[in-house]
């Protein structure tokens, strides 16, 4: 049992923390923000020169062969910085479909781009319906000589609007809610046949509703088994949840420092207001629960290599119910406690508390998850 | 990073886990389950297998009978104990007063007290609150006056820890009227027996005499009973209270009322099926569950901070062990009453003093629900937790 990172693992920090510290401050967001897509083309070549882009990916693959350790530390680090590069959608999402069950020919297509920062990727996924659903899928793929065509409706589809490559959850057979049934396609941003209405999100990313109209791709379009990919489609939703817990933690992080900074500055009555005994016991609240979602965001880290696929399922759904609960509190006091700056868009705090409202709808939320950890029987 | 718990440290939980099953007394952990205060015997008989096992003191320096262990294996312990569940060492001893006596105590006092202090010969008790002095400590205002070779001692403490049982106390008293406040303070230890001391039974909301007061009426005390320095007692007191830092949590014993909690929901009925089959009643049980987790998580990074770099200074993070293990605590005791629903009613007029074994397992859920709301005031009030953490963590 141990809670500390290794030499590598501590240098990967401090690399990440001085690049986000030199090239992501708030005013440099907002610049960031009105760039093509939402995002810093320049950030993002900044990352792949860091060799970030490439961390989960094994060495075979030419990446860096990092593991969950590795990939919490970055997504912990922007976190604090609020980044908006698509790093969830691309390296995570995108580049776990690839690692799990992508052939050599595929990897071979994609991850070198992904690593050297001049592709990125989208996770079409969500419908009108199906909520929080994985199974739900009413997109179709049918099969037309060796490949498919698919049809149907995806929503807030993050780095939509920019990514090169989409990765789609499609029903070949059966009917909506059948658990057997799902295939998983990589489909190219420019075939023919999608359309895509991109937006600003209210976290400030950028997603896109899109739109697929008989979209024809080859047999080499499929990740894994066509007809039964839902366990596939699960384990790299639950390493996405594994990422945005600690998302979650370095936000939850930066929003207790950047408030508690606040109180020990403004004054009223002639003090600092972090000296009256209701805002410390606040800040002290808020400090307990990010400590509660940083040990569950370890947790889930580690079972995230569980073999038990249920056992690791219920432990993610766990840590996304303790990382709900705590992202709602820390949030929503930062803002209390920042009184009426804090619900200007002027002052950053606004935002932190943004992006983690968002994270707790993202791949189901605290009821959603704590419902699946009492069916499936507790955690003790 | 890694949460597994090696192969050695994982034989030592089952060398722990047999033991527990070979040597408690089942009766004794029939009425910790059933939440029911136990006998002096019973906790004695039971510290004293303990002891002859050689894990009574476990965390004191070999060289007094500690067991040198690593503060992963201390954690398993603790685990293991309280979920089995078998009675907890007497804190007062073995926590509190003996880690003070072997710092601070001269070679007589450490023969004098330690091998009884391990072997229970001496029950002790807490001499620390009094009833203008709570969360204020420091205010205490129990004189010990100099004469010759003793100390007159009179004064009053209060919730005073199953004095009842005690022979031996240990006392912060003023030495010094003169000091500020924490300055002049002296910690004594002498007998419940002496001349002058009288214990009065307090009785809380559950019906339970665990806490009492104690008068000392011209107390005459060896001078020598004093441990370390005159007006020193503060700073041994600072030591005594964060000497306990994870086990405050209670992960085990919670961990052990919600396996009780998941057992009885599965039999008691509500609209005509097991309580557990309702969604509300699961969810909230799941709810706990996750919070309970994430407690032990923190616990354990906690011992593993402190395997790794020394135990220190107090670690803030015991702030949080408390706020939170004492929030959890609270509502397994609020869900035992939630599956008991209008059964808990009913008053168990025989109490705990075993006169009605056969008495059903209903009786203790509601005092337990009373008796838990202690957990969040003792040991430094959640609140006074919640001041720790803004003065320490976040320099407020």
């Amino acid at each position: 049992m141990d809670f500390d990172l290794n030499e590598e693992q501590r240098l990967l920090k401090e690399s990440i923390d001085g690049l986000l510290t030199d090239s992501y401050d708030f005013e440099q967001r907002k610049k960031y923000m009105k760039e093509k897509g939402g995002w810093s083309q320049a950030v993002w070549g900044k990352l792949a020169e860091q060799g970030l882009l490439g961390l989960p990916f094994s060495e075979a693959d030419g990446g860096f062969g990092g593991g969950g350790v590795e990939t919490m530390i970055v997504m912990e680090a922007l976190g604090k910085a609020l980044v908006l590069e698509p790093y969830l959608a691309t390296v995570v999402i995108g580049g776990g479909f690839l690692r799990h069950a992508g052939s050599d020919a595929q990897k071979a297509a994609h991850v070198p781009g992904i690593i050297d920062g001049s592709k990125t990727l989208a996770f079409a996924q969500l419908e009108k319906n199906s909520r929080y659903d994985l199974f739900d899928v009413s997109t179709t793929a049918k099969k037309k000589g060796d490949g498919w065509v698919i049809d149907g409706e995806k929503f807030v589809v993050l780095n939509g609007e920019n990514a090169d490559t989409l990765v789609v959850t499609a029903r070949t057979k059966g009917d909506r809610r059948d658990k057997t049934g799902i295939g998983v396609f990589l489909v190219p941003a420019n075939a023919k046949g999608v359309t895509k209405k991109s937006y600003p999100t209210q976290d400030g990313l950028h997603a896109a509703d899109i739109t697929l109209t008989g979209v024809e791709v080859g047999a080499d379009a499929v990740i894994g088994n066509p007809e039964d990919s839902l366990a596939l489609i699960e384990r790299v939703v639950d390493e996405a949840r594994v990422a945005l817990c600690a998302e979650a933690v370095g936000l939850m992080d930066e929003s207790l420092k950047t408030t508690v900074e606040y109180i020990k500055t403004r004054k009223q009555f002639g003090v600092a207001i972090g000296s009256f005994q209701s805002l410390q016991h606040r800040a002290s609240d808020m400090f307990v629960a990010a400590e509660q979602a940083r040990s569950m965001s370890m947790f889930a880290t580690m079972a995230n290599d569980f073999e038990n696929a249920k056992e690791r399922s219920n432990a993610i759904a766990a840590a996304k119910v303790q990382i709900g609960k705590s992202l709602k509190f820390v949030g929503q006091q930062s803002i209390q406690l920042h009184g009426g700056i804090g619900m200007t868009m002027e002052a950053k705090i606004g935002h932190y508390f943004k992006r983690l409202t968002m994270i707790e709808n993202t791949f189901g939320d605290t009821d959603y998850h704590q419902r699946r950890v009492a069916d499936a029987g507790g955690l003790i | 990073m890694d949460l597994a718990f090696t192969k050695e440290e994982q034989a030592f939980r089952e060398e722990v886990r047999s033991f527990f099953r070979d040597n408690v007394p089942p009766d004794t952990r029939r009425k910790l389950v059933e939440g029911r205060h136990l006998t002096k015997d019973e906790m004695v008989t039971w510290w004293r297998i303990l002891n002859k096992k050689g894990w009574g003191v476990s965390h004191w320096p070999t060289q007094y009978g500690g067991t040198g262990w690593t503060s992963v294996q201390h954690y398993i312990f603790n685990e293991e104990l309280q979920s089995y569940p078998a009675p907890q060492p007497l804190a007062f001893g073995v926590s509190m007063v003996g880690p003070v006596i072997y710092t601070f105590g001269n070679e007589e006092q450490k023969k004098q007290y330690l091998p009884r202090i391990a072997n229970v010969d001496d029950w002790w008790c807490q001499g620390f609150s009094e009833p203008g002095s709570g969360s204020d400590l420091a205010s205490l205002k129990t004189k010990a006056e100099r004469r010759g070779d003793k100390w007159i001692i009179n004064g009053q403490k209060t919730w005073t820890t199953l004095a009842q049982h005690a022979d031996m106390i240990f006392c912060l008293c003023r030495t010094d009227n003169n000091a500020k406040k924490q300055m002049g303070i002296s910690f004594i230890v002498f007998s419940m027996k002496s001349k002058g001391v009288t214990v009065r039974p307090i009785q809380t909301i559950d019906g339970g005499h665990e806490v009492n007061e104690v008068f000392f009426d011209d107390v005459e005390v060896p001078y020598e009973n004093l441990i370390g320095e005159e007006n020193k007692g503060w700073d041994y007191a600072k030591f005594l209270l964060g000497n306990e830092r994870t086990g405050i949590a209670r992960v085990g014993v919670s961990k052990e009322r919600l396996r009780r909690i998941r057992d009885l929901a599965g039999k008691v009925e509500s609209a005509g099926k097991p309580i557990i089959q309702d969604a509300a009643f699961r969810e909230k049980l799941a709810a706990c569950e996750i919070e309970l987790k994430a407690l032990e998580l923190t616990q354990l990074r906690v011992v593993a901070d402190e395997g790794k770099h020394g135990k220190g200074k107090p670690n803030p993070a015991s702030s949080v062990l408390k706020i939170k293990g004492s929030e959890i605590q609270q509502t397994t005791t609020e869900l035992l009453m939630e599956v008991i629903g209008p059964f808990a009613a009913p008053y168990d007029v025989h109490g705990d003093d075993g006169s009605n074994e056969a008495m059903d397992w209903t009786a203790q859920i509601a005092p337990s629900y009373f008796n838990n709301r202690k957990v969040s005031i003792y040991g430094g009030s959640n609140e006074i937790q919640r001041n720790i953490i803004a003065k320490a963590v976040l320099g407020l």
